[in-house]
Parts: structure tokens; sequence; C-alpha cells
């Protein structure tokens, strides 16, 4: 019998939600023509973005380019000045709250630091997604996140708390927790940040597998050229709220373009300037003395 | 993390422990007695004044209480205060019952004493009382006794 | 010197439509609270789990507050009647002291420092860690899961904790007044019991320690979701919650005493 509870959505099994199939040449998200700021403070400036479904987009830049806000763009956690923010074709900010409801559930979101429930075990992290929006029996539930703990190799932490986890252990839980529902699109905030350079090849590796296996589509917010060129399959590069270059990791990494130069090569100084606009230094000195 | 029994377990024992110490709040403490639970009956009574009397005040026989006030309504007709009083269902009264007005202490607060008569009838649910004595008045005492002085006054003045 | 004038006159100006645009969000905070709580009572396990953390955990300082409370009212309650001579009027003394003003107050400040506290640094805890964030695009209300149950949680507690408080307080005042002074214990009970109404004095505190559990549980689940993300804000919020429910529990006190006792 149906329910009526508007927190839970029963899993029907008669429409279990289908895998995405890898229709090559369509774009899950566009971002088009998009301006926005926070009060008086413009953020982004009329960028415009795609990212074709099956794909591994990787969206760079230095810190306070506006990545992050394009990325709570997507995320429906923003509403655009100007422009329109589409996944799978809906327009983000006209969604009612049912239908970005079941847009969030579809999407799977990794925070910078993991952002796991700290009074929940990682057991009971990875089950919260389950057991929010499905009516699965415990029994399923367990093996759910079992499978997906030992997708990423954590299935023997099941017990911890957050607490107990080192940095890259738990943005391996919350990985793990994103893709509880097998979400058609993932959206990773700054995963490699922080990390060892064991764990930073892990989780390079499992974002990869885990989009190739779900068959979904990941948009990558990150500034660590060197991981993110190796696993992602188009970049995006902003500086200052514009898109100033993009193209496949070859074509990256064999541009011309000053900006990116300076950027995949960590050139101390160039389009990105050393200095902070300042007035004339002569005249900073010695204006004191006078 | 605590499991979900003990952490049932707990709250239960402190939402006990909690209607416990109201309850005997209630009981010990104030004067919630079996009186509110017992089968109680109506009786009205009649005054030119009730004075302080307030509703859930006591009603007292031989100086035990039997009852409360219930309700205090004002007769539009007579222009009399009428009293409804609950009676604990144990006790009867006969049916030429009177009712005073008094003040416990000196300045305390007031209830209403029944005296009972010596008819063998009863008082029944919603019976009305034919004797009442309202409640003396401060002011009206003080002038009696000023009246009463100033005659006697006169009386011993020289004929 | 009037540039001087004209900016005090402005940042008074600001300040109260701070106040004001506030309280204003506080209310649509409230009304949203109370139509996400659903989930509160239909998964009664989380609420439950709060009840835990704000209610049991504050037990024993409630429980030994409300025992010295009552231990210090004998003391000093004594003292004074018996200059009187009106000392078996101690046991009214206690009690109605007790559950009028002191158990409800007293229990509410505790309650708003020691849980109250605790509930602002969690939520905002939650909030500089992205975990209500995390938990708004798992499509999950974190109004509804965090902080409603919170709120009802305090709600239910508050009543029970200033009931024992006054209950501790009053054999706290019996264990000095009767035991320690020797005051006799029947009249101490008898006068107690005949002076002392529920409906007056019982039912009025239980409705005073609701009202403030209320106001509390509210300004701290406000606090935390409001807090600005760091550690610092975190850590603002938490004085902020105990000192403007404080406040607020003191005000509302003066302001249901007056309702309430007036035609005493």
């Amino acid at each position: 019998m149906p329910s009526q509870d508007a927190d839970k959505k029963r899993v029907d099994p008669e429409n279990l939600p289908q895998a995405p199939s890898r229709r090559v040449g369509e774009n899950l998200v566009e971002v088009d023509n998009v301006t926005f700021g926070y009060d008086r403070r413009i953020v982004l400036k009329g960028i415009s973005l795609a990212v074709r479904r099956g794909l591994v987009v990787a969206i760079m830049g230095g810190s306070g380019c506006g990545k992050t806000t394009t990325f709570r763009l997507i995320g429906g956690e923003l509403k655009p000045m100007s422009g329109e923010v589409r996944v799978a074709g809906r327009i983000v900010n006209r969604l009612s709250t049912r239908e970005l409801f079941e847009l969030r559930r579809k999407t799977g979101m990794l925070f910078q630091f993991g952002a796991l429930f700290t009074d929940l075990s990682v057991f009971e992290n990875v089950a919260f997604p389950m057991r929010e929006h499905t009516d699965l029996p415990e029994a399923l539930v367990h093996d759910l996140v079992m499978m997906k703990l030992q997708a990423v190799g954590l299935r023997g932490a099941a017990s911890l708390m957050p607490s107990e986890l080192s940095g890259g252990m738990a943005r391996r839980v919350a990985l793990a927790r994103s893709t509880a529902l097998d979400p058609m699109l993932m959206l990773y905030d700054e995963p490699f940040a922080g990390l060892d350079p064991i764990s930073l090849g892990v989780i390079g590796r499992l974002i990869r597998r885990l989009n190739d296996a779900l068959g979904a589509t990941s948009i990558i917010v990150t500034h660590d050229v060197v991981e993110a060129l190796q696993i992602v399959d188009y970049v995006y590069f902003m500086s200052e709220g514009k898109i100033v270059a993009r193209g496949t990791p070859a074509e990256i990494r064999a541009s011309k373009d000053a900006f990116v130069h300076q950027f995949v090569h960590g050139e101390f100084d160039g389009p990105v300037s050393f200095q902070y606009p300042a007035p004339d230094y002569r005249q900073d000195l010695f204006a004191q003395a006078a | 993390m605590m499991s979900r029994k003990e952490l049932d377990l707990w709250v239960g024992v402190f939402v006990a422990i909690g209607l416990g110490a109201l309850l005997f709040l209630a009981l010990k403490v104030a004067n919630l007695s079996a009186f509110s639970t017992s089968q109680t009956y109506a009786i009205i009574a009649r005054f030119d004044n009730i004075g302080g009397l307030k509703v859930r005040a006591p009603v007292k026989a031989a100086g035990v209480v039997v009852g409360r006030v219930s309700e205090v309504g004002f007769d539009n007709q007579t222009f009399e205060a009428t009293v409804t009083m609950s009676i604990d269902g144990r006790y009867k009264f006969p049916r030429d019952t009177s009712a005073k007005i008094l003040t416990s202490g000196l300045l305390g607060e007031q209830y209403i004493g029944l005296s009972a008569g010596g008819d063998t009838a009863e008082l029944k649910d919603g019976d009305t009382l034919k004797i009442t004595q309202s409640a003396v008045v401060l002011e009206n005492l003080i002038s009696q006794f000023l009246y009463s002085k100033a005659a006697e006054g006169d009386n011993k003045k020289p004929q | 010197m009037r540039k001087r004038i004209t900016e005090l006159l402005r940042d008074l100006g600001a300040r109260v439509t701070g106040w004001i645009w506030r309280l204003g969000f506080a209310s649509r905070f409230f009304a949203v609270m109370l139509l996400q709580s659903g989930t509160s009572f239909r998964r009664f396990h989380l609420t439950i789990r709060e009840i835990y953390f704000a209610g049991v955990l504050s037990l024993v300082i409630i429980l030994v507050s409300g025992l010295f409370v009552g231990m210090v009212l004998g003391l000093q309650g004594y003292d004074t009647l018996v200059r009187y001579g009106s000392a078996e009027a101690l046991g009214v003394l206690v009690a109605l002291s007790l559950l009028r003003e002191l158990g409800p107050v007293v229990a509410a400040l505790l309650f708003a420092s020691r849980a109250g506290s605790a509930i602002t640094a969690e939520i905002g805890l939650m909030k500089a860690t992205e975990q209500l964030a995390a938990m708004e695009m798992m499509a999950v209300d974190p109004i509804a899961r965090v902080v409603a149950p919170r709120f009802w949680a305090g709600v239910l507690s508050m009543p029970l904790l200033a009931a024992l408080f006054s209950a501790m307080g009053i054999f706290g005042g019996y264990l000095v007044g009767v035991r320690m002074i020797g005051v006799d214990a029947g009249s101490f009970w008898s006068q107690m019991q005949s002076t002392v109404d529920f409906h007056e004095d019982v039912l009025n505190g239980v409705i005073k320690s609701a009202v403030f559990g209320v106001a509390i549980t509210w300004i701290a689940v406000l606090e935390g979701y409001d807090a600005p993300p760091t550690a610092e804000g975190v850590s603002r919020a938490t004085t902020r919650t105990v000192v403007t429910s404080s406040l607020a529990v003191l005000a509302l006190d003066f302001v249901m005493t007056a309702l309430m006792f007036r035609g005493v």
C-alpha cells in the first residue's frame, strides 16, 4: 500500500531508477550565460559551460575565481542572477520543491572535508540516504552499505566513528555515501585537497572508476592539476569569474595560453600576478618618512 | 553512540521520575485529593453578598472540607448572588441545611460553612438551599459599630 | 558636532531595524520549524535521542541545584519566620517559592546554560563542517531532521526538569527544616498541603516552565542554525544563546507572574 509519507519515497519494484545510459553527445549539465554575485560583489560574469553525459569534467582555477560558486549553482544551492543552469534539460532554479527533491536524490555531492555526520558511525553514514529515501528492509540496506564500502575499500571500517578516521578515509566514506543511491550526476568539491600522495591516487582512481561503473557524469572542482589531468575527460579553466580556457587534458598540457601555462606549471608570475594591486612602491615607502 | 535501546531506557527513566515528581507535587504538596475524581453533586445557594468568596473556595461542614465552590453567578431578576457548590458524593445533607459565608482566621480567605438541619429528606443534585447567611462585609460592620456607639451615647444623654 | 549626532542616530536606527529584522527572521524560522515537525513525531526515536541529550544529561545539575536551593530556602526561611513565631509556615514558604518562581525559573536558567548552549554548539558545528549542507544536498531537510527534534525535546524536557527541581527543593527544605532544625514535621506538611493549590501554584508553575522551554530551545536552535560557519562564530552564538535565553526567561517570568498571580 503506497505510503502517504512525504518524507520517504517508497521504491516501487516496478519502477526502479534506471541506470542512466551513456547517450554520448547529450549534455547533462548546461550553464548558460550565468551571472551571479553576493550583495554587491559580482563573482561570476556571464559564464557558459556544458558537460556531456558520461564524462568526467574538471573546473579548475585559483582560489576565489568562482569555481565553487559555479559548483553550488549546478547543485541548486544558489540561484543565478541572470542566465540559466540546466540539469538533464530542466532549469534548476525554476524547479518546484518536489522536483528539486527528486533531482537531488539523483545527484551525489562530495564536500571538501567529507561532511560526514559526526554522531553516526561509518555504516550509518552510508546507510543514511538509503534509510531516508527508500523503504528497503534493513537486511538489504546492510548489504548495499557493505557493497558501497567495499567499492571504496573501507568495508572493515564500518563500525568506526568519523572522528576515528583519517582525512583520506573520511573522504572515501563520504564518497561511498554520496554514491549510495546510484546517482546520475556526481559533484566533487576539492576532492584532492589536503591528501597525501597515496590517498590522492586512490581518490582519483575511485572517481574515475565509479563514474564509469555507474554510467554517471562527474564534475570536479579542484586546483590539483596533476591528479586532475590524469583522470578527467575535459577541463574548464576559470579566473576572476570568467572561463579563460578549455580543452582535453592533452590540449591543456600542450597549450600555449599564458594563464594555462602558468597554472599547469605552477609559475611564479604571469597573467595571475604575484603582487596584489598596490600604489607605487616608492611613494608608499617614502610616504611614511614625509 | 548509545544504542537505541539504551537511549530509550534512559529517556524512559527520566520521563518516569519527572512525572513522579509532578505527581508528588500534586498529591503530597498541593491539595489535589481524591476529590476531583470522585462523584460530586451540585447544590445551589443564594446570597445577598458573597464578599470575597472565590471559585474553588472550600465548602466545609463541621470544619471538614466536603466540597468546593464550582461557579459564582449573578441573578439579574432577584439581584442575588447564586453560588453553585460541588459536594462530595459520599456526604449527604438534609434539605433544611443552611449555608454561611465564613472567613478563615481574621483576614484569611473566605469559605462556605454548611450547618445541617433536621429534615429527613436529603438534598439532591441541583437543589437550592433555603437558608443562607451572607458574608460579613467589614465596612458594614464598622458602620454598624459606629451607629450603635452613637445610639448608646444618645441613650446616655440626660433626659 | 551635528555630524556626530546624526551618526549616532543612524547607528541607533540601524540597530533597531536590525533587531526587528532578526525578530522577523526568528518568527519565520519558528513557523518553518513547526511546519516541519511531522518527522519529529513520526520518527519519534529522533526526538527521544535529543531528550536524552537535553533532559537526561541535565538531571544531575538540576537535582543537585534543586536540593541546595531548597536547603537554603529552609535555612533562610526559618531564620525570618521564627522572628514572627511562624516557624510552622516554613513548609508553605519553601513550597510556594519553589513551585511558583524558583522551580521554573532557576531550572530554566540552568537548562539554558547546559542544554541550550550544547544545542547551539552542536547545530553550529554541523553547519560549519557542512553537514547541514550535505544533508540538504541529499534532499533531507535539515530543519526537519536536525532542528525540530531538538526543539521538541527541549519543550518536553523543561517541565519535567522544573518539577524535579521543585520536588528536590521541597525535600531539601524538609531536610533542613524538620530534620536539622526541628520544625514539626506534621505542621510542615499539613500547612503546606492546605495552602498550596494545585491549579494556582503547581499548574501555573508547569505552564511557566513549558513557556520557558519553548523560548530557550527556540533561541538555542535559531542561534545554532544562523551561526557563522567558523569556530569564532559558533562560540559567539553559544554565548548569545545563554545570555538571550536567560534574559528572555526572566522577562517572560515577570509577564506571566503578573498575569497569573494578579488576582490572588
